[in-house]
């Protein structure tokens, strides 16, 4: 692949010589070499801390792929509104309506396929999960940007409007049924949140996909020797783009295989086996693959990774956040910046509900009760600074995986709902409370 | 009051149309005049200073070249023409760059990044080109700053100086002409001040012009060509620098008086 060049200035090109300037010397630690973000890297160590902490405690149960599979799918709502959260944090504000405008999504959407598109469309038409996923997207992205347009043009603050959305959104969700539970959804629909035979992509393809990302990773790291070559800048060394390739491949294919190793119970099997016109023989090992709300979490979460640190509007957000004045005096539009980066918040919420609501197959007033606080909970132990500027996509869905790694370990100890708030509260203020102090101490 | 003639001192001669006029510009904040009527030129080449005491307008004046503010009436012309300048779009497509007093930098961002903000390079994909990004950077400040080493930290871990030159690397690379400085040197140490004040001459010999606002008369002095003085929104008057004391000048910042009214008396009062 060839990599586009902007025309150098002409003026300043001529004293460059091939050999770089190059920064202080990299003699530094190891993962200094690597150039691994360490704020990330701890976040990995705590992870698998409570891996293993919890595997002991649960006598065995938690490193299975059962629990590993369902961990998945137990982080994906939460996960996909977390990758929102960081731009919106990272700008200087906060929703603390999501949890609420999940509710209200979800019912519309519930409503719309239940009640409305069959009367035109026929029950189980096989438009109707994608004309419902398209509607909650644009009211996420009406409500969204609504709530964005107040912070941004009338000035009130974003904890006040969001806030406020946190009520309101939740009486509209009310209103709209009156209260009633939606259900069931359609099946194609169904499919977003991971249950059954088909709310998953099956082995092959997971591994296919493993396949790609791995491809993926190489191309990315050839790629960058590839540029920094061309301009002459410092190269990490060889053994170290190799030793990061072969572990972010191996984490990869790893997840695959553990994935891969959960199988169905018998009766799915034969179902599947006999869908597929083969013959079924007791003890085919099926698995399920990876669930597509899983496969939805990861998809939004390159998008938004490539949103905020490869396009312009990303790299505004950042500045707006660094600096406001700075941002605006370089000519960034800030106030529209804020209406867009809620108003895509709007749509990952709408995202986020459709699995919630395919997941539970039913909508009810109460969905997303607290994921609000869930989401801010996993953007900030991902090392989302509340003061704006600073964050990162990978980190929050590493800090939504954390979160919900105690959560489903302390259901699977039997400890009490109220024990389980009040760990991962104490989780959250000591992830910040360490992520501050590292902060002070590396600046 | 005296009476204030706008008509500065003709500059050297051999400079050619001036750069920027900026005639009887006036602004307003609810009843107060925070400019008043005030008139200043500059020319390719030299450095004007617009001196005054706190609020005495010259940042006001000066962000409605640099298009931070409208003005409420006067006129702008660049290089003869007159123009409208109604946000920093405006002015830098003008090629008129400012420098602020508070570096307007955003502290979570790397040196590059800050220098393109806002006119980012980017791949023919239309994504980021942070290599290309970073690769002009380090051409420019191996001229402006070669000891200038971290282009991946952010600013906030550079030191003054450092900054100030990730500053004024950014009005370097997009041609300006014109170059507007507040106070560059206010939040610098004395090694760091000699180095922007070494930048400052390299880019005057390349023929920018400068505005400097500066409450230093020593910076005032050793950089200007001419200076302007401002008080209470109003332009005291415009003076050669070689024409002129440093008392002469304090008394026009202080008293409003221009330095063929002056007596023995304020002078004395002055010190």
């Amino acid at each position: 692949m060839t990599v586009p060049v902007a025309p150098p200035d002409p003026e300043v090109s001529a004293p460059q010589v091939s050999s770089p300037d190059g920064e202080p010397t990299t003699s530094g630690s190891f993962l200094r070499r690597l150039e691994i973000d360490p704020r990330l890297f701890g976040m990995i160590i705590a992870l698998v801390v409570i891996w293993v902490v919890m595997h002991v405690l649960t006598g065995g149960t938690f490193l299975t792929p059962r629990n590993l599979w369902n961990l998945s799918v137990q982080t994906s709502v939460v996960g996909i509104m977390a990758t929102g959260m960081v731009l919106i944090i990272v700008s200087r504000n906060i929703d603390l309506s999501v949890g609420s405008m999940l509710a209200a999504i979800g019912m519309a959407m519930a409503i719309l396929q239940v009640e409305w598109l069959p009367q035109w469309l026929g029950l189980e038409n096989s438009w109707t999960w994608l004309i419902t996923l398209l509607a909650g997207l644009v009211l996420g992205a009406i409500i969204g940007g609504f709530q964005g347009s107040i912070v941004a043009y009338v000035g009130v603050p974003a904890f006040i409007v969001t806030l406020g959305g946190l009520l309101v959104w939740r009486g509209v969700a009310w209103a709209m049924a009156s209260g009633r539970t939606i259900a069931p959804m359609d099946s194609n629909f169904s499919r977003l949140g991971g249950g059954g035979i088909d709310g998953s992509i099956g082995g092959t393809l997971t591994w296919l996909l493993a396949g790609v990302a791995c491809a993926g990773i190489v191309v990315l790291l050839v790629n960058g020797r590839r540029r920094k070559r061309r301009y002459g800048f410092t190269q990490r060394p060889v053994w170290a783009d190799v030793v990061l390739g072969l572990l972010e491949c191996g984490a990869v294919l790893g997840a695959a295989f553990v994935i891969n190793s959960y199988f169905m119970p018998p009766p799915l099997a034969r179902e599947y086996v006999e869908s597929q016109g083969e013959k079924y023989t007791p003890g085919m090992e099926i698995p399920f693959g990876l669930p597509i709300p899983v496969v939805i979490m990861l998809g939004v979460g390159l998008l938004m990774t490539f949103l905020a640190t490869r396009t312009r509007f990303g790299r505004y957000v950042f500045a707006i956040g660094g600096n406001p004045e700075a941002a605006e005096l370089g000519g960034v539009k800030s106030k529209w910046m804020i209406v867009q980066t809620f108003a895509l918040m709007g749509m990952l919420v709408a995202v986020a509900s459709a699995v919630q609501i395919a997941r539970t197959d039913a909508a009810t007033s109460g969905l997303g009760t607290l994921a609000e606080l869930y989401t801010i909970a996993a953007a900030v132990i991902g090392g989302t600074s509340l003061a704006g500027g600073i964050g990162t996509i990978p980190g929050a869905l590493l800090g939504a995986l954390v979160a919900q790694s105690l959560q489903s370990g302390m259901v699977l100890l039997n400890i009490d709902a109220p024990l389980q708030q009040i760990v991962v509260g104490i989780v959250l203020v000591v992830a910040v409370a360490l992520d501050s102090f590292y902060r002070r101490r590396v600046g | 009051m005296t009476a204030v003639t706008p008509e500065a001192p003709a500059p050297a001669a051999g400079r050619g149309a001036p750069l920027v006029e900026m005639r009887d510009i006036r602004v307003s904040f609810g009843g107060v005049h925070a400019v008043d009527g005030v008139s200043v030129d500059l020319y390719p080449g030299e450095v004007v200073a617009l001196v005054g005491g706190n609020g005495a307008g010259k940042t006001t004046l000066i962000k409605t070249l640099s298009g931070a503010h409208k003005c409420d009436a006067g006129e702008i012309l660049i290089n003869g023409e007159p123009r409208t300048i109604n946000n920093p779009r405006d002015a830098r497509a003008l090629g008129i760059e400012t420098i602020y007093q508070t570096l307007a930098l955003a502290d979570n961002l790397d040196a590059p990044t800050n220098i393109f903000l806002g006119r980012e390079l980017r791949t023919r994909w239309g994504t980021l080109d942070d290599t290309s990004m970073e690769d002009a950077t380090r051409k420019l400040m191996k001229r402006l700053n070669p000891r200038f080493r971290n282009f991946t930290a952010p600013v906030k871990s550079l030191s003054g100086g450092q900054r100030q030159s990730v500053s004024i690397a950014r009005a370097e690379h997009f041609d300006a002409r014109i170059l507007i400085m507040d106070e560059p040197t206010a939040a610098l140490g004395p090694a760091e001040t000699d180095e922007v004040r070494q930048l400052i001459r390299q880019l005057k010999a390349e023929g920018l012009g400068i505005f400097l606002i500066s409450h230093d008369i020593h910076d005032v002095f050793d950089l200007s060509d001419r200076i302007s003085v401002m008080l209470q929104g109003r332009l005291v008057g415009t003076v050669n620098k070689d024409d002129v004391t440093k008392d002469e000048v304090l008394a026009m910042i202080i008293a409003g008086k221009k330095p063929g009214e002056v007596t023995k008396a304020d002078l004395a009062e002055l010190h």
